[in-house]
């Protein structure tokens, strides 16, 4: 019986020619990733093992992003704690303020991670390396201390749900659409323990930073993982990036999959998620009288380069709405530096928006933009649960880049196609 | 091992931002985390929940980000056990790694009420409605997590290993 991608990289990281879905397998990890909020649980785990070394000090990636530069005492003593360990193990992925950025737009950046790659992440997101044809997923921090110490990591294979998008993608819908849209047909956990294998014509003709964007959210399905088989778009960007080497993986044609699903993207217009489940979904002409408080642009969902190009280019020339405020942070310093070559920085500053470090920062309500009691924000990440953003009584919408920066200009969802 | 306390009930896809929201993460101190445990699904839940008490819970309890704190906060908040319909990945993992007992039974999440007191026996999935005289059955655990858990969670379970 044929495999799919995703059992293709379990068995090779078992060390076998065949693995079932539902099988209880061990597996040799390529990369173990930890943030400043779970590393510090993963190492006091770790502590008491008692050994002198990690696994392998170069495939443990730490990112210290979620509340740094350090937001208070306490968050100060965590990122300390992650910053020690580092230099102590000899950690050579261990990415400081000024070179960091959000983990999951830094390692395939950095070329930490490659084709038919396997990495577990002490993070839900870790599900983003998917777009380059790995299998990546998240875990708790238990299971990175773990990963650390051995090298391995147990998996139940999962079942795998196929999603063939076709037809021609209209203006201003991208892969947070396409995610957007699945997790609005199956709900939050309609993919919950499975595979997420997105294929089709649209997908082949998607960036690659699109593609992250779609296999970020596989996660916000239930997803184990979201992945998308390597091609020459994978090929192109990873080339020149790898540090080391990769293998690439497609799906047999007779892989068995639990369900299919095919959308029809030349219907698809950009959704927005409405609060407080990502699986909220209506189309943004259906959105447009939500009036709104703050925008945010970035993310790991949406902070990359060519995010804050589509932003930048309805932006160009416009003020934001007087009454909203607006906050973009590019995905890493590199993208950071790309943006302000090209000028978007600037068109982001004429147009009355702030920029952030590299940082999670108020994607989770961490900090740099809590949200008071009552108030609406759109922003382009990728979970709006109850106080996400900040108050438990304050609201978090959804949505793509041109829609982000379309809203931030009228102050309330705005299709991209109302600015002129 | 037998666990006794009493129900408290929460609705479908109960978000790791609820069971321990973001803003209290700048710490992993167990006994920090529970004092918001569950604040943003119900804010009086930290006063009030009891050593034992139990968390009933439908479909997709625990998902969103991978914080180990949600457990950890549970846990800490002296809660025994949590039983759902359904669990996310990620959650599920996580409680197995740190040795938090759930337990698998759409049957019982219907059956049980807000306030119930229960006898739950993790190893054997079974659970006894103490109000009601009833029984629900609960799958057990794959025999591999069983091993983790009876080990007192995935650490100790490595120790094992990387020692012999
Ligand atoms: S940007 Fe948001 S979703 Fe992504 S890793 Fe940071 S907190 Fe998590």
């Amino acid at each position: 019986m044929g495999m799919t991608i995703s059992q293709k990289i379990l068995a090779a990281h078992a060390g076998r020619e065949y693995v079932e879905a539902g099988e209880l397998i061990n597996c040799k990890l390529d990369l173990v990733l930890g943030n400043d909020v779970t590393a510090p649980v993963a190492i006091s785990e770790f502590d008491k093992l008692g050994l002198k070394e990690v696994f392998d000090k170069e495939r443990v990636a730490l990112v210290p992003d979620h509340f740094t530069p350090n937001k208070d005492i306490k968050s100060a003593e965590q990122a300390k704690i992650v910053r020690e360990f580092a230099r102590d193990y000899g950690i050579k992925n261990y990415f400081e303020i000024g070179r960091m950025g959000i983990e999951h737009c830094l390692l395939p950046e950095q070329g930490l991670v490659g084709p038919g790659d396997l990495v577990i992440g002490a993070d839900s997101h870790t599900c983003t390396y998917g777009a380059l044809g790995a299998f990546a997923t998240g875990v708790g921090s238990t299971d990175m201390a773990a990963g650390m110490a051995t090298g391995e990591a147990w998996f139940k294979v999962p079942e795998s749900l196929k999603f063939v998008y076709y037809g021609q993608t209209p203006p201003f819908v991208g892969g947070k659409d396409f995610i957007l849209h699945a997790i609005g047909d199956i709900g939050v956990d309609g993919a919950r323990y499975m595979s997420m294998e997105f294929t089709g014509e649209a997908i082949s003709n998607l960036s690659i930073d699109n593609r992250f964007s779609m296999a970020n959210m596989a996660i916000e399905a239930g997803g184990k993982n979201g992945i998308i088989a390597p091609d020459d778009i994978t090929l192109a960007y990873v080339k020149g990036r790898a540090q080391r080497p990769y293998t690439v993986y497609q799906s047999d044609n007779d892989a068995v999959y639990a369900n299919v699903f095919e959308y029809d993207v030349a219907k698809m217009e950009p959704l927005v998620a409405f609060p407080h489940l990502p699986e909220n979904t209506r189309p943004v002409s259906e959105a447009v009288h939500v009036m709104l408080d703050q925008v945010v642009i970035g993310s790991c969902t949406n902070g990359r380069i060519e995010d804050l190009e589509t932003a930048a280019q309805i932006l160009k020339g416009h003020k934001v709405h007087p009454e909203l405020r607006v906050i973009i942070f590019p995905g890493t310093q590199n993208i950071y530096l790309e943006a302000l070559r090209k000028g978007y920085i600037e068109t982001f500053v004429e147009a009355g928006a702030v920029i952030s470090t590299p940082t999670c920062g108020p994607c989770l309500g961490g900090h740099m933009g809590i949200l008071a009691k009552g108030e609406k924000a759109l922003a382009t990440t990728n979970r709006n649960f109850v106080g996400r953003m900040g108050h438990p009584e304050s609201e978090v919408y959804l949505c793509n880049p041109a829609v982000a920066a379309a809203s931030a200009i009228k102050g309330r969802i705005t299709a991209p196609w109302e600015i002129k | 091992m037998k666990f006794s306390g009493q129900v408290y009930k929460f609705g479908n896809d109960i978000d790791t931002d609820a069971i321990i929201p973001a803003r209290y993460l700048n710490t992993f101190e167990p006994a920090e985390l529970a004092k918001h445990c569950m604040e943003d699904a119900d804010p009086d839940f930290p006063v009030k929940v009891k050593p034992g008490d139990i968390i009933v819970a439908e479909k997709n309890f625990g998902c969103g980000s991978s914080r180990e704190h949600a457990p950890i906060a549970i846990k800490a908040a002296g809660v025994s056990c949590v039983i759902a319909k359904s669990f996310a990945r990620i959650f599920y993992r996580n409680a197995v790694n740190i040795g938090l007992p759930i337990l698998e039974s759409p049957e019982a999440v219907d059956a049980i009420s807000e306030g119930d007191t229960l006898e739950v026996e993790p190893k054997t999935g079974r659970i006894t409605n103490l109000r009601t005289g009833e029984n629900y059955q609960a799958a057990p655990f794959p025999e591999f997590m069983q091993e983790i858990m009876d080990r007192g969670g995935l650490i100790e379970y490595v120790r094992a290993k990387v020692s012999t």
